[in-house]
């Protein structure tokens, strides 16, 4: 009986349903190709990518997206947008609270807080790339990773309890990094409005010793170099250089934020009743943002969500100790700072101006991210005239930016971008793709050092599962949805 | 009949799981699980659990059920390897886990988050129970 794990059916149909071209890099559903939409669709690509886009589930997501009781303005998405559960990955949706709109667990995904950061070093690249395959070694010794694989610290439920109500401040009182890094974190690492109070015990449970590990999947640590600087100014006020190491960081809020998620999941699908919601997926199941349990939702998620910022906020510190140990340095002669970091699975309460007036939105980023324009106060005061560093991690081959928000995402997007490359090929096609292949030596080809603990970590991962990058942020930066700043190579790697 | 069938997903994988009975489709569904997770080959059955479960509904009860799994594995560091189901109604399953505890030999390759409700399904069939689902990976 073949039971492997390489087999698998070729993925369902495509889209084939209205899609009207706006113009150069915009796309619209129109609110009559199906039936409850309350809202058009819009889709940002340009040429190359909306016919990869075609051949993938999510435009139809995108329009059951706009089926959501007080939807504003449009159901949007982002260029790397691809087929996921519920919401499509880049999609964006913001609810007008007053008028009963709701909030979805479905449009945050099971990984609350997924997220990237990003820190710069005092390491040239030339310093850093004979000792390569050495220092991913450190990294990978340090940082805990792959399925099933718990973390250095364990916490008591008083200690979780903190950690979900005030995120990364806490577990930097107790050593795991600088305050500074707190300052430089979305939203300071600690949504208002957390309740661990109704966070489940089992969520509890599958928390306890995984904040401080990076899981498997898409999650990473990279070594980076950068190789391109856009707007000199901004670079250098956020302390980057041509040439400099950079570290990025991909992980999430683990099993607690899953559990969260399938708890809320649940509460919400008892209740489409009693709100007298219909909607066309059951991982759509929704109660308004003014309800018990639209609030109850709403303080489970954060909490999830302040963990998972102290979950990036641990790993950090092990990165900077497996650097020190690397370089027989200090982790503060060795720079490591922190430039930012964000969310790009989450919902926020945010206040918005649509059509002249400011409406409290819940706004919904799943696989998409925060991108406030210059000014915002929510941006940290030494970023501030700049706009709000945006953070995207590529494919392990190709590329990273580092983008800024602006004007235009404040006023067409509620202040969102995109949140990487976005996934083109399926993770059964990925490892056929890979038949007869080494993805590692591939890799090494070009320069790049690669650890992994899962058996086809790289062949699922690979660059070609992968949209370019490149293009991507070139889409959202001609849409005027972020500028970028730079732009990283990376140099080494290591996947759960 | 094949007891499952991955499927492809863009980002994430599933299942289609095919059963004579309610209690085979259960089973068999748990079988497509443990394959996406790891090799079934290196998972014994030397030890058991019981669980129990209930849902608003046949779909509900089954994603319900493999989430159950998921939990063994993450916070009891229990590796299944077959399910029996001993009872089960349109709401509620009642099985014995056979399985062991994790050890660094299973090599599980695989992290499934959560068990999805996109596209979930249990339908009877022609005479057969079959169930999609769909894992975040």
């Amino acid at each position: 009986m073949a039971r492997g794990h390489k087999g698998g059916k070729p993925m369902a149909h495509g889209y084939d349903g209205p899609l009207e071209r706006i113009d150069e890099c915009r796309w619209r559903i129109p609110k009559d190709a199906e039936k409850g939409m309350r809202v058009d669709g819009i889709i940002y690509a340009d040429d190359r990518l909306i016919e990869l886009i075609r051949k993938d589930r999510a435009p139809e997501q995108v329009a059951n997206v706009a089926c959501l009781p007080g939807i504003v303005r449009a159901s949007y998405a982002m260029p790397d947008i691809h087929w996921g559960y519920g919401f499509c990955i880049g999609g964006l949706a913001a609810t007008d609270i007053e008028a009963g709109g709701v909030v979805s667990p479905g449009g945050v995904g099971y990984d609350i807080n997924c997220g990237v950061r990003l820190l710069t070093t005092s390491l040239r690249r030339e310093e850093a790339k004979p000792v390569m395959q050495s220092l991913i070694s450190t990294v990978y010794e340090h940082v805990p990773c792959g399925v099933g694989v718990g973390g250095r610290v364990r916490f008591s439920p008083a200690e979780e309890r903190e950690i979900m109500a005030r995120g990364p401040a806490f577990v930097v009182e107790r050593g795991f990094g600088r305050p500074e890094d707190v300052e430089h974190t979305e939203a300071r690492g600690c949504l208002p409005g957390a309740n661990p109070g109704v966070v489940s015990d089992r969520a509890y449970q599958r928390g306890q010793n995984q904040c401080g590990t990076l899981g498997a999947g898409n999650h990473f640590v990279e070594v980076q170099a950068v190789d391109e600087v856009y707007d000199p100014d901004a670079a250098a006020r956020m302390g980057i250089k041509v040439g400099m190491v950079t570290v990025m960081i991909h992980s999430g809020s683990r099993g607690l934020g899953h559990q969260v998620c399938d708890d809320s999941l649940r509460m919400m699908e008892s209740v489409m009743g009693k709100y007298r919601l219909q909607l066309p997926d059951r991982q759509l199941a929704a109660a308004p943002v003014d309800s018990p349990e639209g609030r109850k939702y709403l303080g489970a998620m954060r909490s999830a969500a302040n963990f998972a910022w102290a979950n990036r906020q641990i790993l950090t510190h092990h990165v900077r100790a497996a650097f020190a140990k690397q370089f027989g340095r200090s982790d503060e002669k060795l720079g490591l700072d922190l430039v930012y970091d964000v969310a790009h699975n989450i919902a926020k309460i945010e206040e918005h101006e649509v059509d002249g007036r400011k409406l409290k939105l819940c706004v919904h980023r799943k696989g998409a991210t925060r991108a406030f324009g210059p000014g915002h106060p929510d941006i940290p005061a030494d970023y501030r005239d700049l706009g709000q560093p945006v953070i995207i991690p590529g494919d392990m081959g190709r590329a990273s930016y580092l983008l800024l928000g602006t004007e235009g995402a404040m006023r067409e997007t509620f202040g969102t971008t995109c949140h990487g490359a976005g996934r083109v090929m399926s993770r059964r096609a990925a490892i056929r793709a890979a038949k007869g292949r080494s993805i590692k030596k591939e890799l090494a080809a070009k320069g790049i050092v690669a650890r992994y603990r899962g058996r086809y970590a790289l062949e699922e991962e690979q660059p070609d599962a992968y949209k370019d990058v490149n293009v991507v942020v070139d889409v959202v930066s001609r849409a005027g949805l972020a500028r970028k700043v730079c732009r990283m190579r990376p140099m080494g790697v290591i996947k759960g | 009949m094949r007891p499952f069938e991955i499927t492809d997903h863009t980002a994430d994988v599933g299942i289609t799981a095919y059963g004579a009975t309610r209690e085979e489709l259960f089973a068999n569904a748990a079988l497509g699980m443990l394959s996406i997770i790891g090799d079934p080959d290196t998972v014994a059955a030397k030890d058991t659990r019981e669980v129990q479960v209930q849902a608003s509904d046949p779909a509900a009860l089954l994603a319900a059920f493999l989430g159950e799994l998921l939990y063994l594995l993450e916070v009891e560091h229990f590796v299944f390897h077959d399910a029996v189901v001993e009872t089960i109604s349109e709401t509620e399953v009642r099985a014995t886990i056979n399985g062991e505890p994790l050890a660094p030999h299973h090599d599980l390759h695989t992290e499934i988050k959560a068990v999805t409700h996109h596209g979930l399904r249990v339908e009877h069939v022609g005479g057969t129970w079959e169930a999609n689902v769909l894992f975040d990976i």
